[in-house]
């Protein structure tokens, strides 16, 4: 029994689909449990008043934006040592929806830098970098589209992947140098989470466990789409082969 | 190697187009500015190494699509790849000729077009050397953009979305290098940053354009 199994359609076709409700309804749960506890059962912080409860939103969304690029490289590496076709599939799959987290995450923190800094954006590291993150997706996106050959189109979106991690990581630190001194007031720390009062700490938890199910949850649905269209395509050629 | 650079560089020189082209773009692109933002010398000075690089970005990408396209259209790419040379070396070729006909004309034009834009006069050392230090990058980078795009038959939009997030970091440290030595503050970090990335970009990169070029051949 090995995990490569998996990499068998049918196989992680058959074993996904029953988990699948499973996930997102536990993802759907824990999101309404972490965003009802953080929007109604929380204390208003001291500099921010009720604004901080984007935070329930902001931080999850943000943390699945990166996470979902580490989930697209370790995939991508799969396919091209490997040449598992799920494997790629998964990695086509996640892009949009890491490229949505990126959006979410933007958007709420425009919404909640208006009141708290006054203004929407700042061009400051960790939202530059979070732009830049935009872009790489939506470039993955793009070549992925542009490409007919589906192999093709695989080894070529995991290089750029590869490729593209290494200068998000190098953006980031480009960014942070860039940005010091600027808008120094609008800087985070890295470690918020620690030093969070405990009546924020729980539902910003759960809430974050919650979107990564969610994650999880649609990156399963979507890798099942893309192997039905890959199996339609080859039915479809076949007809015309036939013909 | 060599013979490959003398053929390509050749090719730039004698085919026209590609080696004046970049250049006369960059000129173009930063005499549009001080149409775009006013005249006024205390608005352009220090706007301006960041002008100039983004320019010299611009123009870097203008002509990237020409690394591998021909080759690619009149089959000497494929012979490239069955010849002794290793296709990570031709990657390699390929990027310092982009350079030689791309990067090194803007490096030396670049301190002529500050004057149009009222330069501060301590920048143009910092702006000559952060040019000579980051195009070298802009060239690689482009060529793995080049390479992954050189199969599809509009690929040059596409290759300017797939390039253009890769080159933040350059342009972050080259541009900033220069503002740094304008206002007199210190540039060490820029540089070595800047150098870093050229000489990683070397390092590495043209592995990754080999293998894009190996499957846009398959």
């Amino acid at each position: 029994m090995s995990i490569w199994e998996y990499a068998n359609p049918k196989k992680f076709m058959a074993t996904t689909a029953p988990l699948i409700p499973w996930i997102f309804g536990g993802s759907m749960l824990l999101i309404i449990v972490g965003l009802l506890w953080g929007l109604f059962n929380t204390p208003a912080a001291d500099q921010f008043e009720h604004s901080v409860k984007i935070l329930f939103v902001h931080v999850p969304s943000a943390l699945m934006a990166i996470n979902g690029w580490m989930m697209m490289l370790v995939a991508s590496l799969i396919w091209l040592i490997r040449r598992h076709h799920v494997s790629a599939l998964a990695a086509r799959a996640a892009a949009p929806i890491g490229a949505i987290m990126t959006v979410i995450a933007l958007a709420t923190g425009a919404i909640w830098g208006q009141p708290t800094w006054g203004t929407w954006w700042a061009w400051e590291p960790r939202l530059t970098s979070f732009l830049i993150l935009f872009l790489f997706y939506i470039g993955y996106m793009a070549l992925w589209t542009a490409i007919e050959d589906n192999d093709t189109a695989a080894d070529l979106t995991s290089v750029l992947c590869i490729v593209g991690s290494v200068f998000a990581v190098l953006s980031r630190y480009a960014a942070m140098f860039w940005g010091k001194g600027l808008h120094q007031t609008a800087t985070f720390s890295a470690d918020r989470e620690t030093n969070i009062d405990a009546s924020f700490w729980w539902p910003a938890v759960i809430s974050m466990v919650g979107f990564g199910l969610f994650f999880v949850a649609l990156v399963l649905i979507r890798t099942n789409t893309h192997i039905r269209l890959r199996r339609a395509d080859a039915l479809e050629a076949r007809a015309r082969r036939a013909a | 190697m060599i013979a490959l650079l003398k053929r390509d560089l050749w090719l730039a020189v004698r085919a026209g187009g590609g080696f004046g082209l970049g250049l006369a773009f960059f000129l173009i692109v930063v005499v549009l500015i001080p149409f775009g933002v006013g005249p006024d010398a205390s608005v352009l000075e220090p706007i301006a190494p960041g002008i100039l690089w983004v320019a010299a970005l611009l123009a870097c990408l203008l002509s990237l699509d020409r690394i591998f396209a021909l080759d690619y259209e009149d089959g000497s790419l494929a012979l490239l790849a069955t010849s002794p040379l290793p296709l990570e070396g031709a990657a390699l070729i390929k990027a310092i000729a982009h350079w030689l006909t791309t990067g090194l004309p803007l490096t030396l034009a670049a301190p002529l077009l500050g004057v149009l834009l009222h330069m501060n006069s301590e920048a143009y050392g910092y702006l000559f050397i952060s040019l000579a230090l980051g195009t070298p990058a802009l060239s690689i980078i482009g060529t793995f953009g080049a390479a992954l795009t050189v199969g599809l038959r509009r690929g040059g939009l596409l290759l300017s979305l797939l390039v253009l997030p890769l080159y933040v970091p350059t342009l972050v440290f080259g541009a900033e290098a220069v503002r740094r030595g304008a206002a007199g503050m210190d540039v060490t970090t820029p540089f070595v940053m800047l150098a870093g990335i050229t000489a990683g970009a070397f390092a590495l990169l043209p592995f990754a354009s080999a293998a894009a070029l190996r499957v846009n051949l398959r």
